[in-house]
């Protein structure tokens, strides 16, 4: 719909909000779901849409109000016709994105984070969208941009001036690139569709277990949890129900091989989630898309169509009574926590993406509280695999603890960024040598939660036994300050906190205040020596993973790079982060004045 | 008999139990806030947090094991339950001397027992508001360490949904259950066990601030001579 008529007529939203809950059955479970069809339409969540929703879902108010301000992408107040989002990765900071947002906000002459003054657009910072190969990019009402430029913010700034609608804007802004630089068996191997799911009937159930313990597949996620002691607690849980999910909620920042395998090999990914369906018993299965990932939705869709034409899913799968199997996908909204695999399931429910308290972990508990698998989409690609070539074919490659490939997403400062698949095991420097990264002075693999590699360490390997990692693989030049690389990490994490749990909700936004501190120069030892309390209690008392790891980057880059922190120790006694004339921001804006007499001290 | 030690003491436990309810059950007491005895425990404060294995949990949601060794009130436990303290104490407004739940209050009560000196990190001041909407009650959200117990009172006890909590990480914020977003406009009442449940001086009844003497409120010190 043109804007200038979405803005003349508002769309009804109780209609909207009806037809939505209409679709999902009036199931409360699908409430994320729903949230993010009523704004695709309505652009926000206005208290109209709400009070439909509490009269459609027959739910407190407290509990749409609840979920709908947990995610990111949700918005409880307007935020215009178009809501610009930049990524906000270091990827996409090394690649000129500030720059880009500062020019945007001048051309439109908003203020980041604020609705211009016509209700039109808004301009924002949202964590990696997973385009780190080809940034730097953005969000347009939840569709992905690549390959910004100055001359492409310009043309975008006149579209959304003249209010030109979304789905008339270039083709071009919009493409996608997969840029495979080397593939292996995971994205190599010739596959037949349905062909995994005849050699499990072949087989039978233990037989594909069999296999599958044989091939040592490891989750990859990055835990590396055994996939076929998972499936199998999974399969002798007793239960009503069994449910299968894939967690392609792919938000660590400098991953995007989700992305990737889900555009390249779908039919992989969905056919080792119907054998692992098979294998426990499971009815129904979910994919947990990330929303950055939206305009994957409905490609996606068109497979798994495919797939119910050639009875692939449905009833009687392949024929064989009983083998009822269906798969949804559902989106996310722009929450990285949900990445863990208990606020992943409680978002799949229609909550907020707090972590569960675990045990039971969702093998024996998952999904309405029935035995769950929860794996990542590269593991159901490779459980495939092994159900057509054998538990041994895979277990050949890699390493003893590490069977198979990895799918890496090269980013950062190289000639060659990309998906590349390695056999486990290979070394850091021979990745680099790869992707041309001549001069790399630190390599973050894993992303902001996983290891900050120095130049002295390129003979690692990347495998369990190592370096672990879930596939990203971040390159800083030696022209890179680490310090700022940590300072994005640090803010990410803050911003990504889900703020159930005290150490990691407060702590983290404590870092976060620390790190500017240092920035601003007004950083001593002292604060260095808070940096490592602070870390130590997010270590040893959050809820989860998120808060454990919130303190890696800066703590690994303090070790690795310290003389980038040194240089900002510019004071040898404490000062305290209060400054007189920062506090004083506000009220020169408010009075326009920048002369010399409106600050107390040096004018900055 | 089942029993695990606790800081060399034996505490029987019923299977079931978490660590915290057996030691309470037992007459002990482990620091906490966002557990209360008659609501489903769900760790979010951590300040009840002990060390099994050297490893931290929280013991309101752990659940007790026969022959377990659990170190609760050790210095540098303690040390680490102080920086929870201090992190809440400046995440909200908290302003102990002109606020009517002192003396009555389980986070200063804590900072008193844990001996927090000062709040050590920097105030982070935050814009929230009071909604004195209710004939009877006032909601004060500067004062809110988000433990959810008037949520969960409210929810599972009184089945009305009064509160919930919103936003995320640092933003999360208590909501009440009506479209102008006071409480006075939802069905909160004084009868409501979600009135009853606040450890902080969030949830206050109106008319009756500072009735008790200091000396008397609930976690004074005891007199010299008592």
């Amino acid at each position: 719909m043109d804007p200038m008529t979405a803005l003349a007529e508002a769309p009804n939203a109780a209609t909207v909000v009806r037809d939505a809950v209409a679709r999902h059955g009036g199931d409360v479970h699908d409430l994320v779901q729903i949230l993010r069809e009523v704004q695709e339409v309505c652009d926000w969540i206005a208290p109209e849409a709400i009070d439909a929703l509490v009269a459609e879902l027959g739910v407190p108010r407290t509990k749409i109000e609840g979920v709908a301000g947990f995610y990111s992408f949700f918005y409880l107040a307007p935020r215009g016709a178009y809501r610009v989002l930049f990524s906000d990765n270091v990827t996409d900071r090394i690649a000129g994105s500030a720059g880009l947002k500062s020019r945007m906000c001048r051309n439109l002459w908003i203020e980041p984070g604020k609705v211009s003054e016509d209700g039109v657009v808004s301009v924002d910072l949202t964590s990696c969208t997973g385009m780190c190969d080809q940034g730097p990019a953005m969000l347009v009402n939840n569709r992905a941009i690549t390959r910004l430029g100055e001359s492409r913010i310009d043309e975008i700034c006149e579209l959304i001036r003249s209010r030109v609608p979304l789905d008339e804007w270039p083709a071009v802004f919009f493409r996608v690139d997969d840029n495979i630089r080397r593939t292996d068996m995971l994205l190599g191997s010739p596959f037949e569709l349905g062909a995994a799911m005849k050699a499990v009937e072949t087989r039978g159930a233990p037989g594909m277990l069999d296999e599958l313990l044989a091939s040592n597949l490891r989750g990859r996620g990055g835990a590396g949890f055994a996939t076929a002691t998972k499936w199998l607690l999974c399969r002798e849980a007793p239960a009503a129900a069994h449910y299968v999910v894939c967690n392609a909620d792919e938000g660590e920042p400098g991953t995007f091989k989700d992305r990737v395998l889900l555009t390249r090999r779908p039919d992989l990914v969905f056919e080792g989630m119907t054998l692992c369906a098979r294998l426990v018993g499971a009815r129904r299965g979910f994919v947990y898309l990330r929303g950055e990932y939206r305009y994957l939705l409905e490609p996606l869709n068109r497979v798994l169509a495919g797939r119910r034409e050639q009875n692939l899913l449905g009833l009687s799968i392949l024929g064989v009574a009983g083998f009822d199997f269906d798969i949804e996908i559902h989106l996310g909204a722009g929450a990285y926590v949900c990445g863990e695999e208990s606020a992943l399931i409680e978002s799949l429910e229609g909550k907020r993406g707090t972590p569960r308290n675990r045990p039971p972990y969702p093998v024996t508990c998952g999904y309405r509280n029935q035995p769950t698998v929860v794996n990542n989409v590269e593991t159901f690609a490779a459980a495939s695999l092994i159900a057509v070539y054998g538990g041994s074919w895979f277990a050949a490659v890699g390493t003893p603890q590490s069977s198979g490939t990895k799918l890496l997403s090269v980013s950062g400062d190289c000639a060659r960024p990309g998906i590349y698949e390695y056999p486990f095991g290979v070394s850091v420097g021979q990745v680099l040598a790869d992707c041309g990264a001549g001069a790399a002075q630190a390599v973050q693999v894993g992303g902001p939660s996983g290891n900050c590699i120095d130049a002295g360490e390129f003979a690692r390997g990347i495998c369990f036994e190592d370096i672990p990692t879930a596939g990203a693989f971040m390159v800083f030049g030696r022209q890179r300050d680490m310090f700022d690389v940590a300072r994005n990490f640090t803010r990410f994490f803050a911003h990504e906190s889900c703020g159930f749990c005290t150490p990691c909700r407060v702590g983290t936004s404590l870092l976060n205040d620390l790190m500017d501190k240092l920035a601003r120069g007004q950083g001593s030892p002292y604060d260095f020596e808070q940096i490592e309390i602070l870390n130590h209690r997010l270590r040893s008392l959050s809820h989860c993973g998120l808060g454990h790891s919130a303190c890696n980057p800066v703590l690994e880059t303090i070790a690795k790079f310290r003389s980038t922190y040194e240089r900002r120790l510019v004071h040898t006694q404490y000062v305290p982060a209060f400054d007189l004339d920062r506090a004083l921001a506000e009220a020169r804006q408010m009075t326009g004045r920048q002369d010399a007499g409106a600050y107390i001290g040096d004018r900055k | 008999m089942n029993a695990f030690k606790l800081d060399g003491r034996d505490i029987p436990f019923e299977p079931g139990q978490t660590i915290l309810q057996a030691v309470q059950a037992a007459g002990q007491e482990i620091p906490h806030l966002c557990y209360h005895p008659d609501f489903k425990p769900h760790g979010s404060c951590k300040l009840c947090s002990v060390r099994i294995n050297g490893r931290m949990v929280s013991s309101c949601t752990a659940p007790a094991h026969d022959g377990m060794t659990v170190e609760s009130d050790m210095p540098d436990i303690n040390e680490e339950r102080r920086t929870l303290l201090q992190m809440l104490f400046v995440e909200g407004n908290h302003f102990c001397p002109s606020c009517e739940k002192s003396g009555a209050c389980r986070l200063q009560a804590s900072a008193y027992e844990l001996k927090m000196m000062s709040p050590h990190y920097d105030h982070f001041f935050p814009d929230r508001p009071v909604d004195a909407s209710h004939a009877d009650y006032l909601l004060d959200t500067n004062r809110c360490i988000l433990c959810s117990l008037c949520v969960r009172a409210s929810r599972d006890v009184d089945g009305k949904n009064v509160f919930a909590l919103s936003g995320r990480g640092i933003h999360t914020r208590l909501i009440v259950n009506a479209k102008s977003g006071r409480l006075g406009d939802t069905d909160f009442s004084g009868e409501d066990k979600a009135a009853h449940v606040c450890p902080v001086g969030a949830i206050l009844r109106k008319r009756v601030g500072f009735a008790v003497p200091i000396g008397q409120r609930p976690f004074d010190p005891p007199h010299e001579g008592d």
